[in-house]
């Protein structure tokens, strides 16, 4: 059975016939052509197609087209404004956030719903909002600081008082290894 | 301020007139993959385009009696339905044993038995619900230890008559014994026999699977003609084309392969995979492009993980703590094929006594076949498995020498004057692993005790691994770059290694922007490898692109200077020795006012009355590897190592002994790149590799149920690393020993980070608790039995 639904994706009005058992997913990608969203497991368990529904992260596998029927949709194609990047996504490329990139659209989607729900996270809360969104490649470390990165970044320019996202003592212990080149 | 601090230290100081070679350069396609812009195969769509999907055995082992497919192939929306039965293939690298579907017997579960093609994918996985097969089980062959067993069931008994790739592998007929690695060296019973202390121990490695976040996915045109269009998502496009050309005996040029960008490989999309499944449906369909996505549960069980590993080492020294002799015997589950495997069980092998001086040494390494899901390439290639062994078993030696386990290493490492086990040189040029030892070390304050938490439950403990690799790959290995100049002066390099993650396309650009004398911003990459314009690369596997696609790199470049030198020397009327290049101009050296830019030579250069001279600018450089050798089949001996890379890891952990989980506190890794080429990306292949690595020590493995059905190809139950499991830190030392012949001195680093996590782990353990483990992963159950069955408390 099919249905008529109209929604706003990244703040344009769609609308669209879907069949009841089409998932969100499969509506980003197969009818409205943004193929950013990614599927990696389709059942949930890896992050890999976070988008924002009414602002909140969700696995679009698992949400029916039908559900979004009345909502809005942010997806990694809807980061980017004004052609410029979005602090999150500069983030992601200054920190070395980036390898294979199939995990990335999913994880700057997490990252985004964090930050404007908490704009000034805790390490503790950038490491929960992105606890479900599996990366292969780079240990997480570097997805991590550039979360970090985007929320210092965003609370200089409202000219916040913030501490540097660097990690000091992690600079002191590799200077002790310095001079370990005499064999 | 974004800069991930790393230490680098080597003989030479490092040279500072480098413009971009060295520098923490953003990596190149950052700006698509952040956007969603990049696409992948997986987000690729062609006019026409059908889906595929499988049908797979739900038996380890059966006899197929019979499939009807009448009704699958009867339902609308429904292009092609195909089984085994048409397809006499064998198509395969190393040793052709697998077939495009399965033919008579399935040898696993979550082989391919049925593709049908069809309008959707929906309609394909609706037809396949209506393929019946008739299976006849038959009882499994599990454990390769059986397998080895007279009179144990044969998984192939046709495997005498396979081709191979002949005087480097040795399939054993009539057995399941696909290769048999020998390594020979000195008097192995002779040494042991008079050593003054010896130590035998087992070693257990289980299955586990890659995970790149994009499965394998693959889109495949028959045309007219003999031809084909492939876009896949693999490491290898050149192998790909040459393996389907010698498959289905259609020249090379009538087959196109494109890989667009690549969602992660780790090894798993070396070789061929599901190229000639789509190749062979899209023509059952009269010619109709055909998509086929694994889906994940396809990713764990149909196609390909890593090789599972049994270890016996039995290590003699004398009672200074030298290494006189060691023996090893590797059974590898080699699975239901040993296409790629046989590689494995032969390069572990040559790597298969650490980076040690043993000059006394026997390695029998067999890969044998089971019903199980087959093996492959992943990451470290056989290395993490081996060294799981090697490292826990030097470790105990040393305490039974009453030695510490950083001195122990320190005086068995390999070192100029010395040989490796197959009789090679250790010269200045391999590098350092004592430099390596020793500041892994270091990081870590090894040799202070590791202060304990105030929890009575909780210890902490302290340990360490070292860890080499050499690239695996033929003695033929070869690659070639082409730089072209465009309208503008600047430049295109085009070549066939894959960047899947690793981020070698960046390092290129800063490569040959450093040779062109041409801002970086002005250099590119092309990307989208197509084997119709990018010219030759074996396969981007073995940590060896930056190697050899860096040599390529400088070679391509310095012929567009030669060319360039060669109009410019014309154009000003001097000798072409008399001519510089600089920032995108050439210039008389003696009058540096005199220049013209590249924009002026790029296509050619024009006087002022009109006549031109020149043409086209594009350079082209090649590489091979040089002086590999066979191994002797009886004793191993040769030259297989076009380089070898050095590194240790040190941990300290913290283990809760009432729950059994384990706390990385602390990591240092340190490896000789040789020269870093990129701070930043050499960083990110550590931490990531580490990262990896912790997944092969702490939790993952495949379970298999008595019948041999994998029971955890899911996430759920197959636990990969998340950012809730990093280590509290992680040190990168990055060391640079310069490689004679790598580009800039460097030489391959990127599987290695992820080789020996498991070993320096399992020594921190012992440290901790006391307790030997010889079996991965080291999850909290097995570390809460141990310390339960050692307090008696069962």
């Amino acid at each position: 059975m099919n249905h008529e639904i109209a929604l706003s994706v990244n703040g344009r009005a769609e609308q669209v016939t879907v069949p009841a058992s089409m998932t969100l997913l499969e509506l980003l990608r197969e009818r409205l052509h943004l193929t950013g969203t990614k599927e990696a497991c389709g059942i949930g368990e890896c992050g890999a197609c976070t988008v924002l529904l009414d602002g909140k992260p969700v696995t679009s596998c698992l949400v029916l087209a039908v559900e979004a029927d009345g909502h809005e949709v942010r997806t990694i194609e809807g980061e980017a404004t004004d052609g410029g990047l979005s602090a999150l996504q500069q983030a992601f490329i200054d920190a070395g956030a980036v390898q294979c990139g199939f995990c990335t659209p999913g994880m700057i989607l997490s990252a985004r719903a964090l930050l404007e729900r908490t704009p000034n996270p805790s390490d503790e809360q950038i490491v929960e909002a992105i606890a479900g969104n599996l990366c292969r490649c780079t240990g997480y470390e570097s997805i991590l600081r550039a979360i970090r990165l985007a929320a210092d970044r965003h609370g200089r320019e409202a000219g916040e008082e913030r501490r540097l996202p660097e990690k000091d003592d992690r600079a002191a212990v590799h200077s002790n290894g310095g001079d370990a080149g005499a064999g | 301020m974004t800069e991930r601090p790393c230490t680098r230290t080597g003989v030479t100081p490092v040279p500072d007139d480098l413009r971009y070679v060295g520098k923490p350069v953003a990596r190149d396609d950052g700006l698509d993959k952040v956007t969603g812009a990049a696409r992948y195969t997986h987000d690729l769509a062609l006019p026409g385009m059908l889906h595929v999907a499988l049908v797979t055995s739900p038996h380890a082992s059966a006899n197929i009696a019979g499939i009807d497919t009448a009704r699958a192939a009867a339902r609308p929306g429904v292009h092609a339905v195909l089984t085994g039965d048409g397809l006499p293939y064998r198509p395969g690298l190393y040793l052709q044993d697998k077939r495009i579907l399965a033919r008579e017997v399935v040898r696993y579960q979550g082989e391919p038995v049925v593709a049908v093609a069809a309008d959707t994918l929906d309609a394909a996985r609706d037809a396949c619900k209506l393929i019946a097969v008739e299976y006849e089980p038959l009882d499994p062959v599990l454990d390769p230890r059986d397998a080895l067993r007279a009179g144990a069931s044969l998984v192939h008994p046709d495997l005498h008559t396979y081709e191979h790739m002949e005087g480097v592998f040795f399939p054993q007929p009539h057995t399941n014994i696909a290769h048999h690695q020998k390594i020979r060296k000195g008097d192995f019973d002779a040494a042991f026999d008079a050593a003054d202390v010896t130590l035998i121990g087992d070693y257990d490695n289980p299955p586990v699977q890659h995970v790149p976040m994009e499965t394998h996915a693959v889109i495949v045109q028959t045309l007219p003609g003999d031809r084909a269009e492939i876009w896949t998502s693999s490491q290898s496009p050149y192998t790909v084309r040459h393996l389907l050309s010698v498959c289905f005996g259609v020249p090379h040029a009538n087959l196109r392969v494109r890989v667009p960008y690549v969602g992660g490989g780790f090894g798993g999309k070396a070789g061929l995979h599901l190229e000639p499944l789509g190749y062979v449906i899209s023509k059952a369909t009269g010619g109709r492009p055909v998509k086929l996505v694994a889906t994940r549960e396809q990713e764990f069980n149909t196609l390909p993980s890593r090789q599972a590993l049994h270890s016996t080492v039995e290590i003699g020294t004398d009672r200074n703590g030298t290494i006189v002799a060691l023996k090893a015997t590797y059974i590898w589950d080699a699975g239901a094929y040993a296409d790629y495997g046989v590689n494995i069980g032969r390069a572990a092998a040559y790597a298969g006594a650490g980076p040690y001086v043993v000059p006394n040494c026997w390695i029998d390494s067999y890969v044998v076949y089971t019903n199980k899901v087959f093996g492959t390439a992943y990451r470290g290639f056989g290395h993490l498995e081996v060294l799981w062994g090697i490292e826990r078993a030097i470790d105990r030696m040393a305490r039974k020498l009453g030695m510490d386990p950083v001195e122990f290493r320190r005086i068995n490492l390999l070192r100029e004057g010395e040989t490796t086990i197959t009789g090679e040189p250790f010269t200045a040029g391999h590098g350092s692993p004592v430099a390596c030892l020793d500041a892994a070390a270091k990081a870590v304050d090894w040799g202070t005790p590791p202060e304990q938490p105030t929890e009575p439950h909780k210890v902490r403990g302290k340990g360490i691994a070292m860890l080499h690799k050499a690239p695996a790959m033929p003695t033929y290995t070869s690659c070639a770059a082409v730089i072209k100049l465009d309208e503008d002066g600047a430049a295109d390099v085009l070549i066939s290694g894959v960047d899947y993650g690793q981020g070698t396309y960046t390092v290129l650009r800063q490569i040959a922007a450093e040779e062109l004398k041409l801002e970086i911003d002005r250099v590119h990459v092309t990307w989208e490898c197509d084997t119709a314009f990018s010219p030759y690369d074996w396969q981007t596997v073995a940590s060896r692109f930056a190697y050899m696609g860096g040599n390529a790199v400088i070679k391509a470049a310095a012929d567009c200077l030669h060319q360039i030198r060669e109009v410019a020397s014309r154009a000003l009327g001097i000798p072409r020795e008399e001519i510089a290049c600089e920032d995108g101009s050439a210039f008389a050296k003696a009058e540096p006012n005199r220049r013209i830019p590249y924009a002026q030579l790029a296509l050619g250069y024009t006087f002022e009355n009109g006549n031109s001279i020149g043409g086209p600018i594009i350079g082209h450089g090649r590489t091979i590897a040089t002086g590999l050798t066979h191994l002797d089949p009886e004793t191993g001996q040769g030259l297989p190592a076009q380089y070898w890379t050095y590194g240790a890891h040190a941990v300290e952990i913290e283990v809760d002994t009432q729950t059994g989980e384990m706390e990385i506190l602390d990591i240092a890794t340190a490896i000789d790149a040789g020269k870093v080429l990129n701070p930043k990306l050499c960083v990110g292949q550590v931490v990531g590799g580490v990262v990896q690595g912790l997944g092969s020590a702490l939790w993952e493995e495949f379970r298999f149920d008595q019948h041999g059905r994998l029971l955890n190809p899911a996430f759920v139950d197959y636990k990969i690393p998340t950012a809730k499991d990093i280590p509290r830190n992680m040190q990168q030392i990055l060391l640079e020993f310069p490689q004679p012949d790598g580009p800039y001195g460097a030489r391959g680093i990127a599987e290695h980070p992820m080789i020996s996590v498991p070993g320096a782990i399992g020594n921190a353990l012992f440290d901790a608790l006391g307790i030997e483990f010889d079996t991965l992963p080291l999850n909290a159950e097995r570390i809460l039995l141990a310390v339960r069955e050692r307090s008696g408390g069962g």
